[in-house]
C-alpha cells in the first residue's frame, strides 16, 4: 500500500505546531498502525531528520499509553480497539490519513503526538482507592459479593486511562474516566465507606484540572476502546448528588 | 568461601519465615519518617512495595518510564494469580503450591524462598479483594478459580482475561492513596541510568527526565529495583516496547551479581511473526490450551489450508507424545515440541514457522452439549456449529477478537496459527532471602530478580511473586538493613559519588551523539534479537553459543562505531532512550550466552541439545548443575561466575515427567 500521511508536528508545548505531509510506500496490510509509524521513523532517521514522537508501550491494547486521533477519530476508524491494535488492512491503497494528538486543554502537548495526561493521576490520588493498609484484610471469602455486582464493577474497572473519552468529547470532559473509577467502588461493599468523600474529591479535582462539562451526548462511550458504558456517568451523578445531600 | 550468602533462616521450611518475622530487627515509627527509599519501576512489585513501605511511614520516591505508574507491563498479564486458599476443597495446600512451583521450575529454585512465596500467597488475595479488585466470582458470591498448566488443583484467581490489569490497578490505587497523602513522590517519564554507591552501599540513583532530558540526582537510604524482565534482548517478545534491563544492568556493573541469566521462558501460544516489520509479539492466553487442540500436517511441506487437511493426515503431536498431560504440558515442553515439528518441515502458514491451534473439536463438543441443554432434538449441523461457537465466544471471545484483529483471519472458521515467543525471564539480579542484591542497600523485586521460579515459571505465578515481594516480603526484610541506618542523615546530592555517577551517565549520552554513524538503534536491536533467538533461544548448543558470543561482540563494536542517534540530548528523544537500552542489551545478551554455554545440562526453559534423553526430553544433570550461577562483573566485558549450591531438604529431587 502507498499512503499519504499528514501528521501533527510540534516541537514542544511552547512552540506552534503544524501538519506535515509524509508519503509512505510499500506498507503491508498486516502491519499495525504503529508499525507503519516505525517504518516512517526509520526513513526519517536514515535521512537524519527527527522521528515523530508518539506514546506507545504494550502494543496489545491494555496499557493505555497509545493515543492518536486518526482521521478525526480517537484511536482511528474502528471501534473497541486502541491505536496499537489498528491494522493497515483497515485502510485502502492511496488513502490520505491525518494523525493528530489528543486535543484538550487539560492534556497539553509535550511533543508531536505526545500529550501530558498527569491530570488523570491527580484525580486518582484524590479518591481512586479504598483506604486499606497492607496486611489488614480479612479472608477474601468473608465478604460474599453478588456476581452481577462484581462483573459490573469489573466492567467499569476495565478502563485503561488512555483519555480517548476526553479527546473525543466536544467539551473535553473527563466524566467517563472519573465515573468509571467511582463506579468500580460504588458497586462494591468495600468502596461504600468512603463513597461520599471519594466522589466529591475526585469531581472537585476534575473541575480544577480544566476538563469541560458533560452534556450526555455519549461520544465518549462510542470511542472508548474498552466499551466503558455511559451508565457509569449516571451512577456517578447519583453518587455525587447523594454525597452533597448528606452535607 | 563463597561470596554468596543466601541468608536462608535455619529450621524447617515451614518455620523459616515465621521465625524470621519474629526475630527481624524493627525500625521505630519516628525513625521511619527520616528514612528515604527509592523504588524504580511501578509494576506489581514496585507499586505494591512503594505503597506498603509508605504506609509503614518511610519516605518513598517512585520512578517509572511510562507517563503513569498504571502502565507498567504487569498490566498485560492475562491469565491469573495462584494462591493456596483451597477454596475449591480439592486438596490444595501451601505445601502443594510450594511443591508444584519447585517442580515446575525444574528444581533450580531455592526451597526457602518458594515456601515463603506459597505461604504469603493467601494474604495477597485477601489484600486485593479488600482494595476493591473485582476478581471473578461464582453466583453464590464467592471467588471463582480455574486451573492452569503444570498443576492438578484449581488455585488460580482471575478477572476475565485481564487479571494483571486489575491487580496492578489495585496496587496503583494503594500507591495513589499514598501520593495523595504526600508520603510518596511520583516521578513518571523518568528513566534510571545509574546507581549511586557511597562506601559500598547503594545511596541513590541518577535518573533522566524524559521530557526535558535533564539528568537528576536522587538520594535514598535504600534503592529497590522493581524493573521487570529483560525479554526484549530478543527484540521480538511479548514484553512492552519500553521494557528494558538498564536499571538492573547498571546495578550489575556496580557490583550486583546476575543470577541465571540464560533462564528464559518461551511461551508456546503466541501469534506468529507476519513479516520484517513486526515490532512485538502478542500472547494468546495459555487457557486456550484447555479446549484447543494443537496439530501439524503429517506430511512435510504441506501447503494446504488447515481445513483442507483431513483428520487422518493430522498429527496431534502433544497428545501423541504426552498422553497424560496432552495439550496441557508445561510451557517449556509445549514450546520445544512446536519448534521440533517446524524444524522437521511440518510448520504451517506462509512462514512455515507456526502450528495449528484448532477449536473445531471444541466447537462440536460444546455444540452438542448446548443442544442437549436446550432440549433440541436432532439439531442441524449449522445449529450445532452456532451453539458451539457461542460457548467458545463466552469463554474466549476477547482472545478470538484479538486474534482476528491482528491476523485478519476468523479463528471460529479456520484453525489459529501459533508459535512460541519470548515471554518472561526467570533469571535476574541475584538476591538473598531479604531480596537484597550483593550491593548493600540495593534490593531487587519481582521479575527483575532471579529467585523463585528456577528454570521455568508456572502460569499464574508471576503476579503472585511480584505482589508477594512488594506487599508481604520487603516491608519486613528491609528492616533488617534500615534498622542499622537510622543514624545516617540524608546525603546531599552534591556528594562526589553523585557527581561521578551523573558524569558517567552524561558521558554515555555524549558518546551516543558523537558517533554520528549511519544506522538506527532498531537496526542493531533487530540483529541482536536474531542472534539471540537463533542461538540462545528454545534450543541451544555449544557451537551456536560460541558463535553467538563472537557475533554479539562484533555487533557491539559496530554499534559503537556506526550508530546514529538523531535529535538532541535535552529534549524528549525516544531514539536516545532506545540507544541507551540497546547498549545494555548488547552486553547482557553476551552474558546470557556465556551462562547458557556454562550450563551444559537441560533444565526448564534452558534446553541444551547435547543433554537430552533418547526420546528427546530435557535431561537435567543434578550432580553437576544443582546451583545458581551468579555472575560478577569484572570490568571490560569480563565476568566471574560464583555458585550458590541449591539444597533440597524438603522435596525429593526427581526428573520431571508429563507423559
Amino acid at each position: 500500500m502507498n499512503l499519504t500521511l499528514k501528521i501533527w508536528r510540534q516541537n514542544s508545548g511552547k512552540e506552534q505546531g503544524q501538519l506535515v505531509t509524509y508519503p509512505v510506500k510499500d506498507i503491508s496490510p498486516d502491519m499495525s498502525f504503529l508499525e507503519m509509524f516505525d517504518v516512517l521513523n526509520e526513513q526519517l532517521v536514515s535521512k537524519n531528520e527527527s522521528p515523530i514522537v508518539f506514546d506507545h508501550d504494550c502494543r496489545e491494547g491494555i496499557c493505555g499509553m497509545c493515543s492518536m486521533v486518526i482521521n478525526g477519530r480517537a484511536h482511528g476508524p474502528k471501534t473497541g480497539i486502541t491505536t496499537c491494535q489498528l491494522h493497515m488492512r483497515s485502510f485502502k491503497d492511496g488513502d490520505t490519513i491525518v494523525v493528530e494528538p489528543w486535543r484538550a486543554q487539560a492534556f497539553p502537548v509535550i511533543k508531536d503526538l505526545t500529550v501530558d495526561r498527569t491530570a488523570f493521576e491527580r484525580i486518582q490520588s484524590k479518591g481512586g482507592f479504598v483506604s486499606v493498609n497492607t496486611g489488614t484484610a480479612q479472608d477474601a471469602n468473608c465478604l460474599p459479593i453478588p456476581k452481577d455486582d462484581a462483573d459490573a464493577s469489573f466492567n467499569a474497572a476495565a478502563c485503561i486511562g488512555c483519555g480517548a473519552c476526553v479527546a473525543t468529547c466536544k467539551n473535553a470532559s473527563a466524566m467517563l474516566f472519573v465515573a468509571a473509577k467511582v463506579s468500580q467502588f460504588a458497586l462494591l461493599p468495600q468502596g461504600k465507606i468512603e463513597a461520599t468523600a471519594r466522589v466529591k474529591n475526585m469531581v472537585a479535582q476534575m473541575d480544577l484540572e480544566g476538563f469541560g462539562s458533560c452534556t450526555n451526548t455519549g461520544a465518549c462511550e462510542i470511542e472508548c476502546p474498552k466499551g466503558i458504558s455511559l451508565e457509569n456517568i449516571a451512577r456517578m451523578n447519583r453518587e455525587y448528588l447523594v454525597a452533597n445531600c448528606k452535607d | 568461601m563463597s561470596k554468596l550468602d543466601s541468608k536462608i533462616p535455619e529450621g524447617n521450611v515451614e518455620q523459616k519465615w515465621t521465625k524470621y518475622k519474629a526475630s527481624v530487627a524493627l525500625v521505630n515509627p519516628s525513625n521511619k519518617r527520616n528514612l528515604e527509599i527509592i523504588v524504580v519501576g511501578s509494576g506489581l512489585a514496585g507499586a505494591s512495595a512503594a505503597a506498603s513501605l509508605a504506609e509503614l511511614g518511610y519516605k518513598v520516591k517512585v520512578f517509572c518510564y511510562q507517563d503513569s505508574a498504571r502502565r507498567a507491563h504487569s498490566i498485560a498479564a492475562q491469565g491469573g494469580i495462584n494462591a493456596a486458599k483451597n477454596y475449591q476443597n480439592d486438596g490444595d495446600s501451601i505445601y502443594r503450591l510450594f511443591y508444584d512451583t519447585v517442580k515446575g521450575g525444574d528444581y533450580r529454585a531455592r526451597e526457602g524462598n518458594v515456601y515463603r512465596l506459597a505461604e504469603v500467597s493467601n494474604s495477597i488475595i485477601d489484600q486485593c479483594v479488600a482494595q476493591g479488585v473485582p476478581l471473578a466470582r461464582e453466583y453464590g458470591g464467592m471467588l471463582s478459580n480455574r486451573s492452569f498448566g503444570g498443576t492438578q488443583v484449581q488455585r488460580t484467581f482471575y478477572a476475565a482475561g485481564q487479571t494483571g490489569q486489575q491487580l496492578l490497578l489495585g496496587a496503583y490505587s494503594a500507591l495513589n492513596r499514598q501520593i495523595g497523602l504526600g508520603t510518596v513522590d511520583m516521578y513518571a517519564r523518568h528513566e534510571m541510568l545509574e546507581v549511586v554507591k557511597i562506601d559500598d552501599k547503594a545511596r541513590g540513583i541518577i535518573a533522566r527526565d524524559m521530557v526535558t532530558g535533564k539528568l537528576e540526582r536522587h538520594f535514598g537510604h535504600a534503592v529497590l529495583l522493581c524493573t521487570g524482565g529483560y525479554g526484549n534482548v530478543f527484540y521480538l517478545s511479548t514484553n512492552a516496547m519500553g521494557c528494558n534491563a538498564t536499571a538492573a544492568w547498571k546495578a550489575h556493573k556496580k557490583g550486583a551479581f546476575f543470577g541465571n541469566p540464560c533462564f528464559t521462558q518461551i511461551h508456546p501460544t503466541c501469534i506468529p511473526v507476519s513479516g520484517d516489520h513486526q515490532s512485538k509479539l502478542t500472547l494468546m492466553s495459555e487457557s486456550l490450551r484447555n479446549d484447543g487442540r494443537i496439530w501439524v500436517p503429517k506430511k512435510k511441506d504441506d501447503i494446504r489450508k488447515g481445513n483442507e487437511i483431513p483428520e487422518e493426515e493430522r498429527d496431534y503431536y502433544l497428545e501423541r507424545r504426552y498422553p497424560a498431560f496432552g495439550n496441557l504440558v508445561p510451557r517449556d515442553v509445549a514450546s520445544r515440541a512446536a519448534k521440533e515439528r517446524c524444524d522437521e518441515g511440518h510448520g504451517v502458514g506462509a512462514s512455515r514457522m507456526a502450528v495449528f491451534l484448532d477449536f473445531k473439536a471444541a466447537i462440536d463438543r460444546f455444540g452438542k452439549s448446548q443442544a442437549k441443554k436446550l432440549s433440541i432434538e436432532n439439531p442441524t449441523p449449522a445449529q450445532l456449529k452456532e451453539f458451539g461457537k457461542q460457548v467458545v465466544e463466552e469463554k474466549y471471545g476477547n482472545l478470538f477478537t484479538m486474534y482476528e484483529q491482528i491476523t485478519g483471519e476468523n479463528p471460529y472458521e479456520v484453525p489459529m496459527r501459533i508459535y512460541p515467543a519470548v515471554h518472561y525471564t526467570m533469571g535476574g539480579l541475584w538476591v538473598d532471602y531479604n531480596l537484597m542484591t550483593t550491593v548493600q542497600g540495593l534490593y531487587c523485586l519481582g521479575e527483575a530478580n532471579f529467585s523463585d521460579h528456577g528454570a521455568n515459571r508456572l502460569g499464574a505465578s508471576a503476579l503472585m511473586q511480584g505482589l508477594a515481594d512488594g506487599y508481604f516480603v520487603i516491608p519486613y526484610t528491609i528492616g533488617a538493613y534500615l534498622s542499622k541506618e537510622i543514624a545516617v542523615k540524608p546525603i546531599p546530592t552534591t556528594h562526589e559519588a553523585f557527581v561521578a555517577a551523573e558524569n558517567e551517565a552524561q558521558a554515555q549520552i555524549n558518546k551516543f551523539f558523537a558517533i554520528k554513524g549511519s544506522k538506527s538503534v532498531d537496526h542493531f536491536h533487530k540483529r541482536l534479537g536474531k542472534i539471540m533467538w537463533e542461538k540462545c533461544g528454545m534450543a541451544r548448543n555449544e557451537k551456536g553459543l560460541k558463535e553467538a558470543i563472537v557475533e554479539i561482540r562484533e555487533l557491539r563494536d559496530e554499534f559503537w562505531k556506526d550508530l546514529r542517534v538523531t535529535g538532541k540530548p535535552d529534549e524528549m528523544n525516544p531514539e536516545l532512550e532506545k540507544a541507551s537500552r540497546v547498549a545494555d542489551f548488547l552486553e547482557l545478551g553476551e552474558l546470557m550466552c556465556m551462562d547458557a554455554l556454562n550450563r551444559s545440562e537441560s533444565c526448564g526453559g534452558h534446553f541444551r541439545i547435547e543433554s537430552q534423553t533418547e526420546e528427546g526430553e530435557a535431561l537435567r544433570k543434578d550432580d553437576e548443575f544443582a546451583y545458581v550461577a551468579a555472575w560478577e562483573y569484572k570490568g571490560n566485558y569480563t565476568y566471574e561466575m560464583h555458585k550458590e549450591e541449591l539444597k533440597f531438604e524438603t522435596i525429593k529431587i526427581a526428573q520431571r515427567s508429563y507423559k
